[in-house]
């Protein structure tokens, strides 16, 4: 499963593959990253029908995950990605809006990764 | 007869004039016993064969009168008409003396005597009557001039009327104002007050929100390291090198790991410090719902007893409730309203147990009973929420910052100071009330919620 990961820290990167490296190694996960949503965008072009899952923050400067969400629905209604948001407000606020918008799901930063590798494995195997 | 008439009338004129009768009651009887006498001396002119001496004491008589009017100070108003009679007297009693002297010349003259005598009549008669008018005109100005006087005094009564009414207008304004310029001074240092915490708590979740982010990738490092950890622990058993060497490795790898767990445990730290300053900017995702404030209250009071219990189990005070049971429910959020209460308890706790523990060695505080008191009371549309200790109270100049963000007394680690600036952000914000709180270092502290009630 090809997952996306869009955040502005360069660090996630470095944190997810140390995470799942039991996971990449064994072939579960492939993650590729993009450190803004315009870099998103322009990865999806070339990689539409890989992705199978978007993971993206909501607070970038820039193209925020609200905007993108808004986007990846639009420009690909026919073989819809997974997309999760993550964000470290965990307000209604910012719920309401990803939910609107029609994300499967909303995480909020610390991410648990017990509970998200949980969910992607759920996917994975769903 | 001439003197009779002269005497009868002036005696008239001086009782009317004057009002004897009224305003000089002994003279009036003076006057009565000298018109008796004039009618005794007519009475006597023509009864008694000696009408020439009867005659002649006509003049003492009337001198005596006349020389009384003058010289008493009570006449002095009519001085001026009993001159009138001057003439008249001269008159007369040249003529009589004349007679007396020598009656055959008197006979020769007696006419030119009666027309002197007519004359001064006349003359007496004319000024008496100049006076009775110059005395209505005079009467009339000054009924004239009292009236005015009345007029005046009515008009500067009612002007002075006027003032007091004005001058009572201006006090009550002037009260007026004071108050409103009080209110408008208290509302000022509400506003500052309020401004202030506003933009500190706002201030204090931008900072949270900046640490946040490099914390998580600390705690996420720290954590997913001591997996590695334990994961190299195991690939260096696979490998073929001397035990010793082994033993050497998995004691650095161990070092490693326990430092990867102190990271994470001083991470966590910092993280509830941070997750307690985003509880400012946090819109509420709670709802309002109707709450038993009571029941609220008296359960957090429990808890906030039971931590303290927990951890120092010498602990003891008296928790004393005072609710209002006509509260029924209310609508407020009932876990923001909660964490208020706890702090609030917390501290209270806290207060009147740090009170027993500095003054353990003195005597005058043998019976000191801790207590914590928690009143409710609903009046005129407000519920109004007191928590009271008899702890060790606070000076002016801690009272001032408790509701800063990080502003603490206590102990480094044993406080974040957060708690109250915390719950003056949930009372004063998502409830619109007011907290306010009241204190006496050395004797305890209170403070007060109030809550608007819809």
């Amino acid at each position: 499963m090809k997952i996306l990961v869009v955040d502005d820290e360069p660090d996630v990167k470095a944190l997810f593959e140390q995470r799942f490296r039991r996971e990449i190694r064994n072939g579960e996960f492939q993650f590729s990253f993009a450190f803004s949503g315009e870099d998103a965008i322009q990865y999806l072009e070339g990689h539409a029908s890989e992705i199978v899952m978007i993971l993206s923050d909501i607070n970038m400067p820039g193209m925020s995950g609200i905007e993108l969400l808004k986007t990846i629905r639009k420009d690909h209604p026919m073989a819809p990605p997974i997309v999760m948001m993550i964000t470290a407000y965990g307000d209604t606020d910012n719920y309401e809006q990803a939910m609107k918008f029609g994300a499967d799901d909303f995480l909020t930063k610390p991410v648990n990764f017990t509970e998200l590798k949980q969910k992607l494995q759920e996917r994975y195997e769903g | 007869m001439d003197f009779f008439f002269v005497v009868f009338f002036l005696i008239q004129f001086i009782r009317k004039r004057l009002n004897t009768a009224v305003v000089l009651p002994e003279w009036d009887k003076k006057l009565l016993l000298a018109r008796y006498t004039a009618i005794g001396l007519l009475a006597a002119f023509y009864m008694l064969n000696e009408s020439t001496l009867v005659h002649w004491l006509w003049y003492p008589f009337v001198l005596s009168i006349l020389y009384t009017i003058y010289k008493e100070k009570d006449f002095e108003s009519i001085r001026s008409t009993v001159q009138s009679l001057f003439p008249f007297i001269a008159v007369s009693f040249l003529g009589d003396l004349f007679k007396l002297i020598s009656p055959t010349q008197y006979k020769e003259y007696h006419d030119y005597f009666d027309v002197a005598k007519a004359f001064a009549f006349l003359w007496m008669l004319a000024l008496w009557y100049n006076f009775q008018k110059q005395q209505k005109v005079l009467d009339k100005e000054r009924e004239e001039q009292k009236r005015r006087d009345e007029e005046n005094e009515a008009k500067k009564a009612s002007l002075e009327y006027l003032v007091a009414e004005r001058t009572q207008e201006l006090t009550i304004q002037t009260m007026e104002l004071q108050k409103a310029l009080d209110e408008l001074k208290a509302t000022q240092n509400q506003l500052i007050q309020s401004e202030k915490m506003a933009s500190l708590g706002e201030l204090t979740a931008g900072i949270a929100h900046e640490i946040q982010n490099p914390l998580n990738f600390v705690n996420n490092f720290s954590e997913v390291s001591v997996e590695l950890c334990q994961e190299l622990e195991e690939e260096i058993k696979k490998t073929e090198i001397p035990d010793a060497d082994k033993e050497y490795i998995a004691g650095i790898i161990s070092d490693l790991s326990q430092n990867q767990q102190k990271i994470t445990h001083h991470g966590k730290r910092a993280d509830s410090i941070v997750k307690g300053m985003l509880q400012h900017s946090r819109t509420s995702s709670g709802k309002k719902e109707p709450t038993d404030i009571n029941a609220l209250a008296d359960e957090y009071m429990r808890l906030a007893y039971h931590g303290l219990r927990a951890k120092d189990k010498e602990f003891n005070a008296t928790l004393t409730t005072d609710f209002d049971s006509t509260i029924g429910k209310i609508e407020v959020m009932p876990q923001d309203l909660g964490r208020v209460f706890l702090n609030l308890f917390t501290n209270a706790f806290y207060a009147v147990a740090e009170k027993k523990k500095l003054n353990k060695d003195n005597p005058t505080f043998e019976n000191y009973k801790p207590e914590v008191k928690i009143t409710t009371k609903l009046f005129g549309g407000k519920l109004y929420i007191r928590v009271s200790d008899n702890g060790t109270g606070m000076p002016e100049s801690v009272k001032s910052k408790i509701f800063q963000p990080f502003f603490t007394t206590k102990p480094t680690g044993q406080g974040t100071g957060l708690g109250l600036s915390m719950s003056y952000d949930i009372v004063t914000k998502t409830h619109e009330g007011v907290l306010d709180v009241s204190s006496k270092a050395g004797e305890g502290t209170e403070f007060k919620i109030t809550l608007p009630v819809s």
